[in-house]
């Protein structure tokens, strides 16, 4: 049946309205304009929730909306308190330079390591529940009696004993004068009606008729635009520009060489681009032109063998019980670097004028945006107003802010204009913070029994905490390098975990589920290598060591019966299988494949289940675990990055190669939540792929792979 | 001077011929529902449809097209109503970020025009568009049903 437009129940404000003209109005003055309101502001009951008279209840979300969901299930979690209607929510976004002005009454606004529920979900709740208590006190005042007598339920507030009713929306001017609850009850959550629920998202309704705005659709009245190139050697520097060469083009208004890049502006951006590209530019390359991807795999090499490294675990003598095993077992794993590669390519479009930044641009973190924008305009941050707009994609690479740097360095330079900057897909694919290399030295002994009784691990891999984060290293670890190494659940007698950093030129960054986007493959396969060296059943073996950490037990159980672990399987399919925890979360994957003569790899079934604790909005979390397993296929079968001359060696999709639709095999999530904690959904399912996927292909073919992607392995990936 | 109907509004452009179609649209015409993901025709955020074709505006000169109709995904619902694809796109829960999403719904239109029933094998031949958040499983699942939703006797038209 047709629905009419513009009749979604949840629609929200959005980022377009306050880019139209350039101006900071606030969102709530905006749309009560456009509904024919009277403009006048209506009172927030607190920093979270505006009731207005009219029954609508604004909900604000502080972070960034990248596909994670997060924009619909954060508000959910006040909605559940507050006993909102849902159908009457609306979620605006609570801007950053408010943010300055009101001392971070939004706390963290950062949408990284899926943190939003899980860091936020107390406080969130609580807004919900306090301005139930002050919206239930207004009732109970005009009706003089005590709010014990009062019930809340659906935007509606009942006198129990006398029937009587009074709407949020008929109380609202009177709650916001209220006092705020210094600690108001939030519920027992098997009382929650909202969370649990699957709760269509609140952006999609503008996704699918094209009008929500990402930051690359910024306009702004009068705007030029710019392309940029930057040193293709990290490092380097622009040495000169032959401006004259494009500056008598159509359409082109200026030529900056600003550092380590230079911009073409223009009054469109292709015409900006097609000028760059005949730009005659020298550079000066710096000192990095002989790095290559085999002078870094030597580097980390030297990692495997330095005699000075830090310690992340050690746990008895693990030297020993391996010199003393009945059986040893050791291999080496290697993981490339990967690109983000988030379809909107990296944007920012900034206007400098009268000593204010205006910026709209694509961010997992509008408060390092407007902190950047600040810092290279050279104004104080009560200067700068940073607009949230939709991310087409963050995946990690939006916390970063380069892009931000360069747009306001661009508009500082065309001072008075608003300037849109737009990478091309090279130089995004080009000028990332790429998923770390790793490469990891692992050593077991067994006994007679099978028993693992001693595990090394040994890594060797650049920190994106001392290199991007540029903050130092507690013990000279970072936790990203080593996690689910220092922390694995499995019962060991003897482990020592060490960790040797290696920082290479390329800049390293925060790639969707970061460590435990390589840490857990690496774990997990060579614990099949020792199952397999001790005799044992995969699956019975992780059992058998994992009696101490019953919820990596529990999903792990889960996932194998779900999958029917043990059961037979059509000839020529075999069966992989793993466990990983990360972010709040647990999950295990069980991988069913062929390999065929030709090396043509069929994945006949997978099966991933996660424990999140609570599942606030179910229907996204198997959104979120569908995307990881998309997300991670693609970089398993295909992602790296390599190094030559000190440059990038791809550009765009045609080398960096993505899954695409067709080989999209068939994928069954199991949400197993015990409930009793909150744990993030946007990374965890990832790290459980790689390992059950490439168990699979072990048991298939008899042979280990111990370095990503598998099309060096030969492998091609075909639809079951 | 190129003259283009898009989305039904006949606009013009003073632009070199050889600037393609995706940069007149965003840039000179102001229409943003198609993207830029990769400018060399791989990706197909930037699909729009060409007089119900669909085409990757990135790599297509805009003066190649003058006078045909250009189709965005702001033009996909006509008369007020919402397009069955868009339709199922929303009962699916489809999209996650959305970037690459107008580009999927417009090869899913032009998919069920040409072919109403569309096998598992039609839907992987034709939905080649790159989607990064990986809701390939949910398009299969919405193009299905919008099939579904097509095939079905039509509602009696609310006013």
């Amino acid at each position: 049946m047709a629905k009419p437009l513009n009749t979604s129940r949840r629609t929200f404000l959005k980022g377009s309205a306050a880019v139209t003209g350039g101006l900071a109005i606030g969102y709530t003055a905006i749309d009560a304009a456009a509904q024919g309101a009277a403009p006048a502001v209506v009172p927030e009951t607190n920093a979270w929730v505006i009731v207005r008279p009219d029954n609508t209840i604004v909900i604000r979300y502080a972070r960034a909306e990248m596909g994670q969901g997060s924009m619909t299930s954060a508000p959910m979690l006040v909605a559940e308190e507050l006993e909102a209607d849902w159908s009457r929510v609306r979620v605006e976004y609570a801007m950053a330079a408010d943010q300055v002005k009101r001392k971070r009454a939004w706390g963290d606004m950062a949408a990284v390591g899926s943190r939003t529920i899980r860091n936020s979900q107390e406080y969130l709740r609580k807004a919900g529940a306090g301005a139930r208590e002050m919206l239930v006190q207004a009732a109970a005042n005009r009706w003089n009696v005590p709010t014990s007598e009062c019930v809340a339920a659906s935007s509606t507030i009942t006198h129990t004993p006398t029937k009587r009713r009074l709407t949020y929306g008929q109380v609202a001017l009177d709650a916001a004068k209220l006092e705020a609850p210094k600690d108001p009850r939030i519920k027992d959550p098997k009382d929650f009606k909202l969370i649990g629920k699957p709760i269509q998202r609140v952006d999609i309704p503008d996704i699918v008729t094209g009008k929500i705005r990402y930051g690359v659709d910024a306009q702004v009245p009068g705007m030029l635009y710019a392309a940029v190139a930057q040193c293709p050697v990290f490092g380097g520097k622009v040495k000169s520009v032959d401006a004259s060469r494009v500056t008598s083009r159509r359409g082109i208004v200026k030529v900056l060489p600003l550092g380590d890049f230079v911009a073409v502006v223009a009054d469109n951006w292709w015409r900006a681009k097609e000028a760059l590209k005949d730009l005659p530019i020298e550079w000066d390359l710096g000192e990095h032109t002989k790095v290559s991807s085999a002078s870094i795999m030597a580097f980390l090499q030297e990692g495997l063998a330095q005699a000075d490294v830090a310690v992340a675990k050690k746990g008895g003598d693990s030297d020993k019980a391996i010199a003393d095993a009945a059986k040893t077992i050791e291999a080496e794993y290697f993981t490339p670097f990967l690109s983000h590669t988030t379809m909107e390519p990296q944007n920012c479009t900034a206007l400098v004028k009268d000593g204010r930044v205006q910026v709209w641009t694509s961010s997992q973190n509008y408060e390092a945006t407007l902190a950047t924008a600040a810092n290279t305009a050279g104004v104080p941050l009560e200067n700068v107003d940073a607009y949230p707009m939709q991310l087409g994609g963050g995946l990690g690479r939006r916390g970063a802010q380069d892009y931000t740097r360069q747009g306001v360095m661009i508009a500082k330079e065309m001072a008075g204009t608003a300037v849109k900057m737009i990478w091309t897909r090279e130089e995004d694919t080009q000028h990332d913070f790429y998923r770390p290399v790793s490469l990891v030295k692992m050593k077991a002994g067994i006994d007679a029994q099978g028993n693992v009784t001693g595990w090394n691990t040994r890594v060797s891999a650049p920190s994106i905490i001392a290199t991007l984060l540029k903050l130092p290293l507690k013990g000279g670890i970072d936790p990203q390098a080593v996690a689910s190494y220092a922390d694995s659940p499995y019962a060991v007698p003897n482990v020592s975990v060490e960790y040797a950093q290696r920082n290479p030129h390329v800049p390293v960054g925060f790639w969707r589920t970061v460590g435990h986007s390589q840490n857990p493959f690496v774990r997990e396969c060579f614990l099949d290598e020792v199952a397999a060296a001790a005799g044992k059943d995969p699956y019975e073996y992780r059992r058998s060591m994992l009696k101490d950490s019953p919820k990596d037990l529990a999903i792990l159980e889960t996932v194998a019966k779900k999958a029917g672990w043990g059961t037979p399987l059509p000839a020529g399919v075999f069966r992989g299988i793993a466990e990983t925890e990360g972010y709040g979360s647990y999950t295990a994957a069980v991988a069913e494949v062929s390999v065929n003569q030709k090396n043509e790899l069929r994945i006949h079934r997978m099966v991933i289940g996660i424990d999140c604790g609570y599942a606030v909005n179910p229907d996204n979390i198997i959104a979120q675990v569908q995307g990881s397993f998309v997300h991670g296929l693609s970089a398993i079968m295909w992602g790296e990055i390599t190094i030559k001359d000190g440059r990038v060696e791809q550009s765009n999709f045609h080398d960096y190669r993505v899954m695409m639709l067709a080989e999209m095999p068939k994928l069954e999530v199991v949400i197993a939540s015990t409930g009793g904690f909150w744990g993030g959904i946007g990374e965890p399912a990832q790290a459980a792929i790689a390992p059950a996927l490439i168990n699979a292909i072990a048991a298939a073919t008899g042979k280990r792979i111990r370095s990503l992607p598998l099309k060096h392995a030969g492998l091609t990936l075909v639809k079951a | 001077m190129i003259k283009l109907t898009v989305n039904g509004r006949a606009r013009e452009a003073d632009v070199e011929p050889e600037m393609p179609l995706l940069w007149v649209l965003r840039d000179v015409l102001d229409v943003k529902g198609p993207k830029f993901g990769c400018g060399m025709a791989l990706c197909g955020a930037c699909t729009v449809h060409v007089n119900g074709e669909p085409v990757r505006s990135c790599s297509v000169p805009a003066s190649s097209v003058a006078g045909r109709n250009i189709t965005t995904i702001e033009g996909l619902a006509q008369g007020g109503r919402l397009h069955p694809v868009q339709q199922a796109w929303i009962q699916h829960q489809v999209p996650q970020c959305g970037y690459c999403q107008g580009g999927q719904m417009l090869v899913a239109a032009a998919l069920l025009k040409r072919n109403p029933k569309p096998s598992d094998t039609d839907i992987d031949q034709a939905m080649n568009n790159i989607c990064r958040c990986g809701s390939y499983a949910r398009i299969r699942t919405a193009v299905h049903a919008a099939a579904k939703m097509m095939a079905a006797p039509k509602p009696a038209a609310k006013a």
